[in-house]
């Protein structure tokens, strides 16, 4: 029980899994090290001032924080403005999440490497290595706009997006979509790429051609996947869009922000109030979905 | 397919929910349409062309100056530390607070069936402790991490330090849920025998529940670090430290260049990180 993981790991157990683990190796010693040295590089660099979090000052400025919070502001221009907020959030992620699968859905075809120039569909082919450098082409450039797409965070899409078509919900929802459609390219290409062969090759062995296979063999394997993996993003996305409104892309969290920077602390809790409602509402709907899906 | 006179007969009792399905979701879909204000041709307009010309043609080339790389060095490694940071408050809070919220740790199960039988009081004790941290986890965690960072800068003051404080707050709810589910998944057999040679709770804790859980514990947590990284690069757009910052001065001062370069660093720092937990996971 000393504190290095390295013990943890490897207690002197008597059982038959935990003998071949044996002691503690260097390589353990030398992550923990490692794992020490990282704390207090990151300690110093980030300007932790624990101390005064827990003095009496730094303290007593949080719970004056937290009582001015209470109550929650439940007059009836902020509880319309809550709502039209909750409404406007749900709007920008359901709209997010459908251009999103949609981007998604029309990119992994070429993102995929089983339908694009190997495995099965193409083993019979004659190798002309230009067909096949034809064909690597739009898998390359799918897979790699998926990945730009990705890459950049919803939020500096978002400002991106602001300062493009202004302000407003829509920005929002490009931001969104844009950077969702990016993720669920890749779990669709990943649910495409280990699809059952068996379906595929009878399908192949009747005569059926390519898109006979991928309508009648591969979509009808992969496309619950697909919708399962669409609503489990909309969960994400229903947190991200209530927290967009922060960089001025509309919906809850630009009222949180306007409440914030005029220290409105009750019309905050009130928004808070909202967005776990919210949240809370379309988990229940996304499983709810879900179950009906699959 | 117990009626075989009518083999779709169960299908067509079900048959309400793809109708009611498909006009709740036309109706959601033209609301929202009509709330967003989708114009799908502003793209295309005078204002939205120029504007997007603008800001393509501005990320090119990426800013490169040595002046502003060097620049840039800080916030990048500022960004990582509050990743880590973040994520070490976020055990501290999740691992004490998700083992409280164990069922079979906290209320019921081996450790406690001598304790609680015959002692009510006690028991309900142990089950109000229960549902308190079940909450305080739940609340931590239902608040956006952004808005965390918001009201911490409002407490603590600009810089790296909110950013950790978020990430801490907002990723410790989520671990200590992840925590307390792995925990309720323990196997109780080997718990059972180490009770029946006569173990105390601390070494029933660390001899019989850690080894069982402790895998799947780190590969977890290196998980969310993953993600605390992503988080804490954009937490500075309000004002919470890191490369976000430096997006949002870029962004202001409309110097695209400046905003192609901190997302290449971005990617490949996030690429770093990712590279790294993954190694670390093999060996572990």
């Amino acid at each position: 029980m000393t504190g290095s993981p390295a013990d943890k790991k490897n207690p002197p157990m008597p059982w038959p899994g935990h003998e071949k683990a044996g002691g503690s190796s260097v390589g353990n010693y030398l992550i923990a090290a490692g794992l020490v040295v990282l704390f207090i590089w990151s300690y110093h660099g980030s300007d932790i001032r624990l101390g005064e979090l827990f003095s009496r000052e730094g303290g007593g400025q949080i719970l004056a924080y937290i009582k001015k919070l209470f109550p929650p502001d439940l007059s009836a221009a902020t509880l319309q403005q809550a709502l039209r907020g909750a409404i406007e959030t749900f709007a920008i992620s359901f709209l997010g999440t459908l251009m999103a699968a949609a981007i998604g859905f029309s990119l992994v075809f070429f993102a995929s490497r089983n339908l694009m120039y190997s495995g099965l569909l193409y083993e019979m082919e004659p190798g002309r290595w230009w067909k096949r450098a034809l064909r690597f082409l739009p898998y390359v450039s799918a897979k790699s706009l998926l990945n730009v797409l990705r890459t950049i965070p919803e939020m500096v899409w978002a400002l991106i997006f602001v300062f493009v078509v202004g302000l407003g919900p829509f920005p929002g929802m490009l931001a969104l979509g844009v950077h969702t459609g990016g993720v669920l390219g890749k779990l669709f290409a990943e649910v495409l790429e280990d699809v059952d062969y068996q379906p595929i090759e009878s399908l192949q062995s009747t005569g059926a051609n390519r898109m006979q296979i991928l309508f009648y063999g591969i979509m009808p394997q992969v496309l619950p996947q697909f919708i399962s993996y669409t609503l489990y993003r909309w969960e994400v996305n229903i947190r991200v869009a209530a927290v967009l409104g922060l960089v001025g892309a509309g919906g809850l969290g630009q009222r949180i922000h306007i409440a914030i920077s005029l220290f409105l602390e009750n019309q905050l809790l009130t928004y808070l109030i909202f967005i776990y409602v919210l949240v809370t509402i379309v988990d229940y709907l996304s499983a709810y979905l879900r179950r009906k899906a699959i | 397919m117990k009626n075989p006179a009518h083999p779709y007969s169960s299908n067509a009792q079900k048959s309400a929910f793809p109708y009611l399905f498909g006009l709740f979701f036309l109706l959601a879909l033209v609301d929202s349409w009509r709330r967003v204000g989708v114009d799908l041709f502003i793209l295309f307009e005078r204002q939205g062309r120029d504007n997007l010309t603008k800001f393509v043609t501005g990320m090119f080339p990426p800013e490169h100056s040595a002046q502003f790389l060097s620049l840039m060095i800080r916030p990048t490694l500022e960004t990582i530390q509050i990743s880590v940071m973040g994520t070490l408050i976020a055990i501290a809070i999740g691992f004490p607070i998700g083992i409280l919220a164990t069922r079979n740790f906290s209320v019921g199960g081996i450790l406690n069936e001598a304790d609680t039988t015959g002692a009510p009081t006690r028991f309900a004790l142990r089950l109000a402790i229960y549902y308190c941290a079940r909450g305080a986890l739940s609340l931590f965690r239902s608040i956006p991490e952004f808005v965390w960072a918001f009201m911490f800068v409002r407490a603590v003051g600009l810089g790296p330090f909110p950013g950790v404080l978020a990430i801490g707050v907002a990723y410790g709810g989520m671990l200590g849920k992840v925590y307390s589910e792995i925990f309720e998944a323990v196997n109780p057999r080997p718990l059972e025998a180490i009770q029946s040679t006569g173990a105390n709770k601390l070494q029933i804790f660390f001899y019989g529940w850690l080894p069982q859980v402790l895998p799947n514990f780190v590969s977890y947590t290196l998980y969310r670090w993953e993600c605390a990284v992503r988080t804490s690069a954009i937490l500075g757009l309000v004002g919470a430290g890191g490369l976000g910052q430096q997006i949002e001065i870029s962004m202001r001062m409309f110097n695209f260049n400046e905003i192609l370069t901190i997302l290449i660093i971005l990617f490949l720092m996030v690429a770093a990180v990712d590279y790294l937990s993954a190694r670390v996971r093999e060996i572990l």
